[in-house]
C-alpha cells in the first residue's frame, strides 16, 4: 500500500510536468486555431461587402439622368399643315427632324454632315417620342417654341457622371472632342441637368441605355409570382397537410418524402427542361408568358413550402389535435378549425421565402422563353415578357457602359424587393412566434 | 459497511468545538436555519472550498457553501433535485467556465493552490481534477482511442508503448480491460451503458488526475451496471481523492465515508455518512433521509 | 364568352350555389338544425362543389384539346401549297396565323392564303369558346340543380365535402412524384431521340464538343462533335475551385460562430452571412464578370500569367462565395446536434476548445458535414448562372484554373436560348446534358439526404 503510494506520488509529478510543458505550444495552437476562425468569418463578411460595394458604387449613378434643354419651334407646316388635329396626323410627323433642327440652331457654325450626326447624338433617340407625347397630349402648342428636358445621350450621360475619362486621347473614348466643346457650351449655358431617372422607373427594355427600364421586367416578375403564388401555395399547404395529419406511413408517403426532399436539390435549369418540353412543346403554352415562368418556379418552390409548412404543422403540440378529435370534431373539421390557423404563420414564412427565392431565380425562365427582348410593358399573364433577373443577365451581356450602371441598379433594386420579402418573414415569424 | 466504518473512526478526526453544540441543537435547530450543521472541514485536506456562491444571471445557485474534501475519501453529496449539487460539483474543475452566465465567488484551493486565480491555467487543472458525468459520454471514437484522448493531448505518453500502457491500466483499473481487450478497436459508444460509464471512468483516470469529480454517475444505469461502478468507486478511493453527487441516499452511504446534504443551494449538513443516516442533526436532512421529501 | 370571363361567371355561380344549398338545408330542417346530418354550411360546399367542379374540370380539358384541335383543323383547311412543306415550316405558318388572330407583328408581309387561314382560325376559336360557354354553364346549373334537390336530413354533406377536400389533398401531395416523373420523361425522351444520331459512347467518352450542325452540306468547320468529356471535365473543375473556397472559409465560420463568438457577433454575423444564400445567382454572374474576373486577369497578368478572361478560377471563386452560407448553415446544424455531453466529457479532461473541435465535434459530426459537402457540390454542379455569365464557352480540356473552360449547364443555356428546332441533335443535346446533370445531381443528393439523415437518429 505505502508503496504503491510513493510510485503513483512520482508518477503523478511527472505527468503534471509533462501537461505544464506541453502548455505553452497547445495554447499557441488554440490562438491559431481561433485566429482562422475568426479569419473565415471575416473573409465571408469581405466578400458581402465588396459584392455589395461593387453593385452599388457602379449603380447608385443610375438613378439619376443627365438632360439637356431643347428649345423646338413646333411649326404648324412641319406638323400639321393642314390644321385637322387629327391624331392620326400628328403622330406621323417628323419629329426627330424638328429635335435635330433645334440643336443646329442651338449651334449654327456646325456644318457637314458628319459633324451634323455627332451633333445629333448628344440627345437620346428617345428625344422624338417625348416630343411627340407631348404635342399629342397638348396639340394646342403648335405654332409656339418650347423649352423641354430630354434626356441625353448615353455617351454624354456616361461623361457627364465622370464613367468617360476626358483626359484620354480622342480614339480611345466614344465622346469626341467636338462632342466635349458642345457639351461644355451647354453647361455654360445651365441647359445641361441631372436629374432624377424616372424612365429607369417607368420604361420597358430598350437597345438604348438612356431609355431602358426595368418597369417591364418588373411588371413580369409580378405576374410570375402571382401565378406561382396562387399555385404553390395551396398545393404546398394541402400537400404538407395531407402527408403531415392524413397519410399512412407506408412505402407510398416514403417515396413522396424522398422526391419532396430530392426535388429540393435538383438544379433549377433542370426544371427549366421540364417546362420546356412539358408545358411549351406537349401543352403547347406560348413562349416567353408569366404563365408558364410561373408553372415552372411552381414546381421548383413546391419543395421549399411543403418542407416548411409541414414544420410548421408539427409544431403544433398534440394536445390540440387531441382536445378537438374529443369535442368530436371530425379530423377535417380539427385540421382546419385548429391546426391549419396555428400553423399559417409558420406556413406563410415559408412562402415568403420559397416567394423570394421564385423572384430571383434566372435559369429555368431562360429555358422558356423569358430571356427575349420586350419593349412592351406585359398586361397580362400570356403577354410575352421577360422578369427582372433575366432583365439583368440581358443588360449584363450588353456592352454599353451605361447597362453596366443600369443592371447595377436593377440589381439594387432587385436586392431591395428580396430583402423586404425576407424582412417580412423573419417580422412574421417574430410575431407569431408561439412557444408550447 | 465495513469499509466505511472503518475508514470513518481513522480518516477522520472530528474537530472538538463543533461537538458540544452537536448535542444541545440536535432537536432545536429550526427548519428555517440554513446555516451548515456539523463538521465541514478535515485536518490535512486536498481540497478547500470557503463561502462559494454561484450565479446564473441574477439567479443565485449555490448560497455561501464551505467544505473541505479530504485524501483519498469518498465525499457524497446528496439532496433533492434542484439543490444545486451538481453545479457545486462543476466549480471544483471549473466546469462551470463553458457555461454562459454563470459566475463564481468564493475561495476554492486545490493543495493551497487557488484554482479561481487569473494566472491558474484551467487546461492543467481538468488534467488534476477529472470528471465523470451522469450520462455515460465515450467519444464516437474507438474504445482505445476514447481512452488515450486525455493521455494524447496533454502529451503524457509520448510513444506507443507508454500509451498502450497508460490505456491498459486505466481500462484495468476501471475494471473493463477483461471486457474489452479483444475490441479495443471497436467504437466505445457500442458497449453497454454500464460498460460505457466504466470507460468514461477508465478515461478520466488515464490522465491520472488527483481528484475524480462523479456527477450521478448511476443515474442513467440498471442496478446490476451500478453495483459494479459503485465497486469501483470503493477501489479506486484507495488512489484518488473522489467527489461523488447522486440522488440515491443508498449510493451516498454505500460508497461514501463523507457525505454532504444539500438544500436549495444551501449546504445544510455535513459529516460522517453513517452519522448523517443513523442520527441526522438537521431536520431537514431527517426529513430528506426518512423520505418525506426528495 | 372569353374563357376567363367564363371561369369568373363560374365562379359567381358556385358561391350562389353555396347560399342555395345553406339555405335549403334549412328549409328541410324545418329550422331544427339538429335533425340535419351535417351542419348547413356543408349542404352549401356541397351544392358549390357540384356546381363548379365538374364544370371546372370540362373548361380545363376543352382548353387543353383547343390548343391542339383547332390549328390540326386549320392546317387540314390550308391551300395544299402551304400544307405541303417540311413540318417545320409547317410550325412557323401555324405560329404565323397564331400571330395574326392575337394581334403581334408577324415575320413577313401577310399572305391572303394566311390571312384566311388566320380568319377561319378566329372563326373556329370562336365557335369553340361559344360551345364551352354554353356546356360549362349547363353542366353547372345542373350539377347545383342536383344537388339542391338531393339535400334531405340524411344526407350526409359533411362527409362529401371532406371526402372531396381529402382527393384535392392526396393530389396536391402527389405532384412531387409526378414532377420528378416528368423531368425523368421530359429529359429521357429527347435524350434518346439524341442517342439515336449520336453514339451514347460518342457523348460520354467523346473529347471533342463543338456542336455546331452543318446548315449546308459543303459547311466548313461544323462537323458537329459531341463529346462532352470536356464539359464534364470544366463542370468538375470549376465545382472543385468553389469548394476549395466554400468548404473551408463555410466550415471554419459556423465552427467560430458556434463555438468561439459571443452571442453579439453571432447575432450580427450570422444573418449578414445568410444574407449570401439569399442573393440570386444572377448577381453573383455579374459581379464575377464585372469585378472579379477582371481583378484575376490583371492580377495574374501583373504576375506574368496568361489569365483567360473568362478563367475558370473567377467563375470557381465566386460560386464558392455563393456556397459558402450554404456549407456554413449545413455545417452549422451538425454541429450544434452533437451532444453538449461531449464537449462537456472533452472539456472535463482539460482539452482545450481547439483540442475539443479538432479531434472530438468534427470526427462526430463528420457524416454530416460530408452529406453537407455533398450537396453543396451537387448544388456546385447545377449552378447555372455564375458560369453562364463568368465561365466561356470553348470547350478545353484543360486542368489550368487560369484558362477557359465551359461546363454543362453553360452549354444546355446556350443550345436552347434563342431558335430551336426539335428534331436537329444540337438542341436535343441540350436535352442529354440535362438527363447527364440530373442523374448526377440525383446520386449525389440522395446519398447525401441518407448520410445526413442517418446522422441526424445517431443523436436523437
Amino acid at each position: 500500500m505505502n508503496n504503491q503510494i510513493q510510485n503513483n506520488g512520482v508518477e503523478r509529478l511527472t505527468s503534471m510536468e509533462k501537461v505544464q510543458a506541453g502548455l505553452a505550444q497547445r495554447y499557441a495552437k488554440e490562438r491559431r486555431f481561433r485566429r482562422l476562425g475568426l479569419a473565415a468569418v471575416m473573409t465571408g463578411l469581405l466578400f458581402i461587402a465588396l459584392l455589395l460595394g461593387s453593385i452599388v458604387s457602379n449603380g447608385y449613378s443610375a438613378f439619376w439622368q443627365t438632360e439637356v434643354q431643347l428649345e423646338v419651334q413646333l411649326e404648324q407646316a412641319d406638323i400639321d399643315p393642314e390644321v385637322s388635329r387629327d391624331p392620326e396626323v400628328l403622330s406621323v410627323a417628323d419629329y426627330g427632324g424638328l429635335v435635330k433642327r433645334s440643336l443646329r440652331n442651338t449651334f449654327p457654325e456646325v456644318k457637314g454632315r458628319r459633324d451634323k450626326r455627332k451633333l445629333y447624338e448628344m440627345v437620346s433617340s428617345g428625344a422624338a417620342f417625348q416630343l411627340q407625347d407631348m404635342v399629342m397630349a397638348n396639340p394646342d402648342l403648335i405654332g409656339s417654341t418650347v423649352k423641354l428636358w430630354v434626356p441625353a445621350d448615353d455617351d454624354i450621360d456616361m461623361l457627364v457622371k465622370g464613367h468617360i475619362d476626358r483626359s484620354k486621347p480622342e480614339s480611345e473614348r466614344r465622346v469626341k472632342d467636338q462632342q466635349l466643346e458642345w457639351l461644355d457650351e451647354l453647361t455654360s449655358q445651365g441647359r445641361i441637368r441631372s436629374a432624377f431617372n424616372t424612365i429607369f422607373f417607368t420604361a420597358g427594355d430598350s437597345r438604348e441605355p438612356e431609355l431602358a427600364g426595368i418597369w417591364g421586367a418588373a411588371v413580369g416578375s409580378m405576374f410570375t409570382l402571382l401565378v406561382t403564388l396562387c399555385l404553390s401555395f395551396p398545393i404546398g399547404v394541402a400537400a404538407a397537410v395531407y402527408l403531415e395529419e392524413f397519410a399512412p406511413v407506408n412505402r407510398w408517403t416514403d417515396l413522396i418524402e424522398v422526391n419532396i426532399n430530392n426535388l429540393a436539390a435538383v438544379p433549377s435549369i433542370v426544371f427549366g427542361l421540364l417546362g420546356l418540353a412539358v408545358f411549351i412543346n406537349f401543352f403547347g403554352l406560348p413562349r416567353s408568358a408569366p404563365v408558364v415562368g410561373g408553372l415552372v418556379l411552381t414546381l421548383m418552390t413546391l419543395p421549399t413550402i411543403i418542407i416548411a409548412s409541414r414544420a410548421a404543422l408539427k409544431s403544433v403540440p398534440p394536445s390540440i389535435r387531441e382536445a378537438a378529435l374529443g369535442l368530436g370534431a371530425s379530423r377535417m373539421q380539427m385540421v382546419f378549425h385548429h391546426v391549419l390557423p396555428l400553423a399559417m404563420p409558420g406556413m406563410l414564412t415559408g412562402t415568403i421565402i420559397g416567394m423570394a427565392q421564385a423572384l430571383g431565380e434566372s435559369a429555368p425562365l431562360l429555358m422558356i422563353g423569358m430571356v427575349a427582348f420586350i419593349v412592351d410593358i406585359p398586361g397580362s399573364i400570356t403577354d410575352p415578357s421577360t422578369v427582372m433577373p433575366v432583365q439583368i443577365y440581358l443588360w449584363a451581356d450588353s456592352p454599353e457602359r451605361a447597362f453596366v450602371e443600369r443592371t447595377s441598379a436593377a440589381i439594387m433594386l432587385l436586392l431591395g424587393f428580396l430583402v423586404s420579402m425576407n424582412a417580412l418573414a423573419v417580422i412574421l415569424r417574430k410575431k407569431f412566434e408561439r412557444r408550447w | 459497511m465495513d469499509t466505511i466504518i472503518e475508514s470513518s473512526s481513522v480518516g477522520l478526526i472530528k474537530p472538538g468545538v463543533i461537538e458540544p453544540i452537536k448535542v444541545e441543537v440536535q432537536n432545536t435547530i429550526s427548519r428555517d436555519d440554513r446555516t451548515t450543521v456539523g463538521e465541514a472541514f478535515v485536518d490535512d485536506p486536498r481540497m478547500t472550498l470557503r463561502n462559494v456562491n454561484v450565479f446564473y444571471g441574477a439567479e443565485q445557485a449555490i448560497m455561501d457553501v464551505s467544505l473541505d474534501i479530504g485524501k483519498r475519501q469518498v465525499v457524497a453529496m446528496i439532496g433533492p433535485s434542484g439543490c444545486g449539487k451538481s453545479t457545486f460539483l462543476r466549480c471544483i474543475n471549473r466546469m462551470n467556465d463553458t457555461i454562459d452566465g454563470c459566475r463564481v465567488t468564493g475561495d476554492i484551493k486545490l493543495d493551497g493552490e487557488d484554482i479561481y486565480h487569473p494566472d491558474l491555467d484551467v487546461v492543467s487543472l481538468r488534467s488534476r481534477i477529472g470528471m465523470v458525468f451522469q450520462k455515460p459520454n465515450p467519444f464516437p471514437k474507438s474504445i482505445y482511442d476514447n481512452v488515450a484522448y486525455g493521455p494524447r493531448i496533454h502529451g503524457i505518453a509520448t510513444n506507443k508503448t507508454d500509451m498502450d500502457e497508460i490505456v491498459v491500466t486505466s481500462l484495468t483499473k476501471a475494471g473493463l480491460w477483461n471486457e474489452v481487450k479483444d475490441r479495443l478497436d471497436q467504437p466505445g459508444t457500442g458497449l453497454s451503458g454500464g460498460q460505457q460509464q466504466r470507460l468514461c471512468i477508465a478515461r478520466a483516470i488515464a490522465v491520472n488526475p488527483e481528484i475524480v469529480l462523479m456527477d450521478e454517475p448511476c443515474s442513467a444505469l440498471d442496478p446490476i451496471a451500478t453495483a459494479k461502478i459503485e465497486e469501483l468507486i470503493d477501489e479506486l478511493r484507495e488512489q484518488y481523492t473522489i467527489a461523488i453527487v447522486t440522488h440515491s441516499m443508498q449510493q451516498a452511504a454505500r460508497v461514501s465515508q463523507r457525505t454532504a446534504y444539500f438544500h436549495l443551494g444551501d449546504l445544510i449538513e455535513i459529516g460522517d455518512t453513517d452519522q448523517i443516516f443513523t442520527n441526522p442533526r438537521h431536520p431537514l436532512t431527517e426529513d430528506y433521509i426518512t423520505g418525506r421529501f426528495g | 364568352m372569353s374563357p376567363t370571363t367564363l371561369i369568373l361567371t363560374l365562379a359567381a355561380l358556385s358561391l350562389f350555389g353555396f347560399w342555395l344549398g345553406r339555405q335549403r338545408s334549412i328549409v328541410v330542417a324545418r329550422g331544427k338544425l339538429k335533425d340535419l346530418h351535417s351542419l348547413p354550411v356543408y349542404y352549401g360546399y356541397y351544392t358549390a362543389l357540384w356546381c363548379g367542379i365538374p364544370a371546372f374540370l370540362i373548361w380545363c380539358l376543352w382548353l387543353a384539346l383547343e390548343t391542339v384541335i383547332i390549328p390540326d383543323l386549320v392546317v387540314a383547311a390550308l391551300p395544299s401549297k402551304l400544307r405541303d412543306v417540311s413540318p417545320d415550316h409547317l410550325t412557323l405558318i401555324v405560329n404565323d396565323i397564331k400571330n395574326l388572330v392575337t394581334g403581334n407583328i408577324v415575320s413577313s408581309n401577310v399572305d391572303p392564303a394566311i390571312q384566311v387561314a388566320a380568319d377561319h382560325y378566329q372563326h373556329l376559336l370562336n365557335i369553340s369558346h361559344m360551345a364551352l360557354a354554353v356546356v360549362v354553364l349547363t353542366l353547372a346549373i345542373a350539377g347545383a340543380v342536383l344537388a339542391w334537390k338531393s339535400i334531405k336530413l340524411t344526407r350526409r354533406a359533411r362527409n362529401a365535402v371532406e371526402g372531396t377536400v381529402k382527393v384535392f389533398l392526396v393530389a396536391s401531395s402527389t405532384i412531387a412524384i409526378f414532377t420528378t416523373v416528368g423531368i425523368v420523361l421530359s429529359v429521357l425522351f429527347e435524350s434518346m431521340r439524341f442517342f439515336d444520331s449520336v453514339p451514347i459512347t460518342n457523348f460520354i467518352f467523346g473529347l471533342d464538343w463543338s456542336p455546331q450542325m452543318a446548315i449546308r452540306e459543303d459547311q466548313v468547320g461544323s462537323s458537329g462533335a459531341f463529346g462532352a468529356v470536356p464539359l464534364f471535365a470544366g463542370t468538375l473543375l470549376i465545382s472543385f475551385i468553389a469548394m476549395l473556397v466554400a468548404v473551408p472559409v463555410g466550415l471554419m465560420s459556423a465552427i467560430y460562430l458556434s463555438e468561439y463568438a459571443g452571442p453579439k457577433l453571432r447575432a450580427m454575423a450570422k444573418p449578414i452571412l445568410e444574407i449570401l444564400a439569399g442573393i440570386p445567382t444572377v448577381v453573383y454572374g455579374f459581379f464575377a464578370a464585372l469585378t472579379v474576373a477582371p481583378f484575376i486577369r490583371n492580377s495574374g497578368g501583373l504576375l506574368g500569367l496568361d489569365v483567360s478572361s473568362e478563367s475558370a478560377l473567377a467563375a470557381g471563386l465566386v460560386m464558392g462565395i455563393m456556397i459558402i452560407p450554404f456549407v456554413s448553415s449545413l455545417s452549422d446544424d451538425v454541429i450544434n446536434a452533437v451532444p453538449q455531453s461531449m464537449r462537456d466529457g472533452s472539456y472535463g479532461l482539460g482539452a482545450t476548445k481547439s483540442e475539443t473541435i479538432r479531434l472530438v465535434i468534427i470526427p462526430a459530426a463528420l457524416p454530416g458535414i460530408v452529406g453537407g459537402v455533398l450537396l453543396a457540390i451537387s448544388r456546385a454542379i447545377g449552378e447555372t448562372m455564375i458560369v453562364v455569365m463568368a465561365a466561356g464557352l470553348s470547350a478545353n480540356l484543360t486542368a489550368n484554373p487560369l484558362q477557359a473552360v465551359t461546363t454543362v449547364t453553360v452549354q444546355i443555356v446556350t443550345l436552347l436560348v434563342g431558335d430551336q428546332e426539335f428534331d436537329s441533335p444540337k438542341t436535343l443535346a441540350a436535352f442529354a446534358l440535362g438527363l447527364m446533370l440530373f442523374i448526377t445531381t440525383l446520386v449525389l443528393n440522395v446519398i447525401a439526404l441518407h448520410v445526413v439523415r442517418k446522422y441526424r437518429e445517431q443523436y436523437e
